[in-house]
């Protein structure tokens, strides 16, 4: 089974953002692998380990996001390929589905797994816009997987609900939480990982021209949530703590 | 996967010769690996660890043990075993960083520690090929867990005084083993124990002792202070038949295994340390941000930054000096033929040339954490001293550092005790540069000191050594044999010297950083530096005027108190307002910042 996981780099769980100028201050910022498209790698290994097959990782992004693909290499994927868009200013969902759209129309794939979200911009598009742009079919958020030939039964997260699902490959889906638990790298995972292939591929060697993929949005301002203000305790009668707690909602808080 | 210094430096240099920054191994030198397997780590102690450590402080062994066979089945047990008995043969940076992330494991680090490193390297470094092969493979998987036994109810520091004995038995089949080893952590649950016991009561070996040997048992565990997620229990030996092909090394040669394999336990019980005060620094800085008192954060106020600062500084001094010894392990033992590397007697070599780097390590990096766990206790106050936080544990799991593998004391003896037995060999001209420092002090000019960034922190380092030399010189030279009763002065040399390797190690590392990646990015590693270096100086000014004070007396007395002010002279920093810089940023990331 051709197996490929698409994943992103992304900041830390534990990262404090701070804007500079603007946009989110990267300079000194530790990264990981988004931890959805941690149970994306999680499932294809594990799939690939049942019914064999190769598991590709991909992510558009810059150099730097070798250090994740090689992470995705020591937990087990076998092969690893970076999309360097470097070049561009401006990027959004529909340039990343563009661009791996463009790149999967020249590969031989059965199913194509991602993370139902990125903890930094928190969109989710990216892989059904990709689904879309491939003509294949999607589920989104899905918490179990079964495979049987090309028939494919899935169970579905819907906001705490269970939606039990049948499709056929080929196929993308992307993964929510209790998916599965991933795996860390082993040692020698991380040893054997730096004798795996891993392919670094311009836009220009996918005859990409910037101008089609160009951003379909624009960033008018970057700001942090407000500060969280201290609590008010209200005392005296309990009626007329009510009252007060009424009228300070409506005209304070405003959500009444 | 190393990327080690090319340069092999001799143990105790560092005190006559220069080096450059980029000889010196750093954590920015770090590999890609190295911070994959770092990440590792921390994920398998966060994720499996921490959430028994309650089971594990109360002695539930069964959990420890399947913790050990996680660890292994993640490589953690086998990195500083070769891959041809079931390890992976990694570097020596690898198996620090692995140590330096255990810490947050509390007492359950030593239980790791203790497999892998003196439970298992006996057999990696002096095993012979049947030995290696009928035990590596087992403790590389955590199949089998080992343990270490040295210490006795009458024999601590002075480990050759030890009673057990082993006598083969009529038919050479068998060495017969009596006797009782105290303290031996793992000792509840290990299947195989390094033990030392003198062949017909005079010769001190070490044998290979399995725990189903017949006769073999341990005692109650033990109520200790600290660690209490490590276990610690006698072993006691009735009758036990060894065979006799698991001597390990030759008989009589013991002591070039045990204070070998204590060499290793130094320097790694001082990157142990190291991560312990990266921890405490976290959890004090997150609480010096919220606990509020007189409506601001207690992180406000320049007292508690000043701990903050000082506890950041002297990590980052104890965090140089280490990785600077793996380093210098890794370019030595990575040096080695593989022929070499199977030889006991020039692995033995390799290890104690740094004999001097591994007791400085040890008793620096200890007194570290002892300060931070310390502080880390005070900046919480009274919640500080309760069970339920964090820091209260760290502050007693810290207590044990400065005593085991050595006593802090019998390092800092150890230190001019080796430095004069490698001048009496020839190996280290110390008495040459003693001799000419005496010449150049008489005519020494005051120097011009740079105003570039580490310029003046270079110029203490330089003038640290002279220092040094120059007290070192005179107590050789007064007491000459008698040297070794006169311990408050030798351990005053010791502290000096020390403090001069943390500074270098300061200056160096910052050094190499500006180098790489340009001065505007290492900030906090300066000030860090600045900071460090000022204070260490001031502290090797004051040993050396006591030493001299001890010494002489009269025109010579204040002749030489002049040699010292001359050679101290130099405008000091302003270390508060420094301080204040470094605590700013520690509060505004919660951590140990570089």
């Amino acid at each position: 089974m051709n197996l490929f996981v698409i994943l992103k780099r992304t900041f830390d769980t534990e990262e404090k953002i701070s804007i500079a100028n603007g946009a989110i201050a990267h300079d000194s910022a530790e990264y990981i692998i988004n931890p959805y498209d941690e149970y994306a790698i999680e499932e294809a290994i594990t799939l690939r380990d049942t019914h064999g097959g190769e598991v590709t990782v991909v992510t558009v992004g810059t150099e730097e996001s070798e250090k994740e693909l090689r992470t995705a290499l020591a937990m087990g994927a076998d092969k690893a390929v970076l999309i360097d868009a470097e070049e561009l200013d401006h990027s959004d969902q529909f340039t990343t589905a563009a661009i791996l759209a463009t790149y999967f129309k020249e590969q031989e794939f059965d199913l194509i797994l991602g993370g139902n979200v990125a903890i930094d911009n928190g969109t989710g598009q990216v892989g059904p816009r990709l689904a879309e742009l491939l003509d294949i079919p999607q589920v989104t958020t899905i918490t179990k997987l079964e495979i049987n030939g090309t028939d494919v039964k899935i169970e579905r997260d819907v906001e705490g609900d269970v939606e039990k699902i049948e499709t056929s490959l080929p196929l993308l889906v992307t993964a929510q939480q209790g998916l599965n638990e991933p795996r860390y790298p082993s040692l020698p995972g991380i040893m054997k990982a730096k004798k795996k292939p891993l392919e670094t591929l311009e836009l220009d060697d996918l005859d990409i021209d910037e101008d089609d993929v160009e951003a379909k949005t624009k960033t008018i301002e970057v700001y942090l949530p407000a500060k969280k203000e201290a609590g008010k305790i209200l005392s005296g009668e309990l009626n007329d703590q009510v009252k007060e707690l009424v009228s300070l909602l409506r005209s304070e808080a405003k959500v009444i | 996967m190393s990327n080690t210094m090319e340069k092999v430096f001799k143990g105790g240099s560092f005190l006559i010769e220069d080096i450059e920054a980029a000889d010196m191994f750093t954590p920015e030198d770090f590999t890609e690996e190295h911070l994959m397997i770092a990440k590792t780590t921390e994920d398998y102690v966060l994720k499996e660890v921490v959430p028994q450590l309650d089971k594990l402080e109360d002695h539930q062994f069964d959990v420890s043990v399947d913790l050990l066979k996680k660890a292994g089945d993640l490589g953690l047990l086998g990195v500083d075993v070769p891959e041809e008995y079931g390890g992976l043969g990694l570097d020596k940076i690898s198996s620090s960083l692995i140590t330096e992330k255990f810490a947050r494991a509390r007492g359950f680090s030593i239980s790791h520690g203790a497999h892998v490193g003196i439970g298992s390297l006996p057999i990696v470094l002096f095993g012979n090929e049947d030995q290696k092969q009928r035990y590596l493979p087992d403790l590389a998987s955590g199949a089998r867990l080992a343990a270490y036994a040295l210490t006795e109810p009458g024999s601590g520091s002075d480990a050759l005084g030890a009673k057990t004995t082993a006598k083969l038995n009529a038919e050479g089949t068998h060495y017969v083993l009596n006797g009782e080893k105290q303290w031996i952590t793992n000792s509840a649950f290990a299947d195989v124990f390094v033990v030392y016991a003198k062949v017909d009561g005079e010769h001190f070996s070490a044998f290979i002792v399995e725990r189903n040997y017949k006769g073999v048992s341990t005692g109650p565990e033990e109520k200790k202070m600290g660690i209490k997620s490590s276990s610690t229990r006698t072993l006691i030996l009735e009758d036990v038949h060894v065979p006799k092909e698991n001597l390990l090394g030759e008989i009589g040669r013991g002591h070039v295994i045990a204070f070998n394999i204590l060499n290793i336990g130094r320097y790694k019980l001082a990157i142990g340390c190291m991560g312990g005060a990266k921890r405490s620094i976290e959890v004090s800085a997150k609480y010096a941000n919220e606990r509020q008192q007189f409506k601001k954060s207690i992180g406000s106020f320049p007292l508690i930054q000043e701990k903050l600062a000082n506890m950041a500084s002297q990590t980052y001094a104890a965090e140089s000096s280490v990785y600077r010894t793996a380093g210098l392990f890794e370019s030595r033992l990575g040096q080695l033929s593989e022929e070499e590397q199977k030889d006991g007697l020039q692995i033995g070599k390799s290890i104690a040339e740094y004999a001097i780097e591994c007791s400085l390590n040890k008793f620096f990096a200890s007194e570290v954490l002892a300060y931070v766990a310390d502080e880390a206790v005070q900046i919480h106050g009274g919640y500080g001293f309760m069970s339920e936080y964090e820091v209260e544990g760290a502050y007693r799991d810290a207590r044990i550092h400065r005593i085991f593998e050595g006593t802090n004391e019998i390092n800092r003896l150890l230190v001019p005790g080796t430095l004069v037995r490698k001048a009496m060999k020839g190996e280290l001209p110390l008495v040459e540069k003693a001799t000419a420092l005496q010449n150049e002090l008489m005519m020494m000019m005051p120097q011009e000191i740079g105003t570039e960034a580490l310029d003046q922190e270079k110029y203490l380092v330089s003038m640290a050594k002279k220092v040094i030399l120059m007290v070192a010189g005179l107590v050789v030279q007064k007491y000459g044999q008698k040297l070794e009763n006169e311990q408050e002065v030798l351990a005053n040399l010791a502290d000096m010297i020390s403090e001069l390797y943390a500074m270098e190690s300061t200056v160096l590392r910052t050094e190499k950083a500006f180098n790489r990646t340009g001065a505007e990015r290492h900030t906090q590693k300066l000030l860090m530096t600045e900071v460090f270096c000022q204070e260490a100086f001031n502290r090797i000014e004051a040993h050396a005027k006591e030493s001299i004070i001890a010494v002489e007396e009269g025109d010579t007395l204040r002749m030489m108190l002049s040699a010292l002010r001359k050679l101290t002279r130099h405008t000091p920093i302003n270390v508060i307002k420094k301080k204040r810089e470094i605590a700013t940023v520690v509060l505004e990331e919660e951590r140990y910042v570089l």
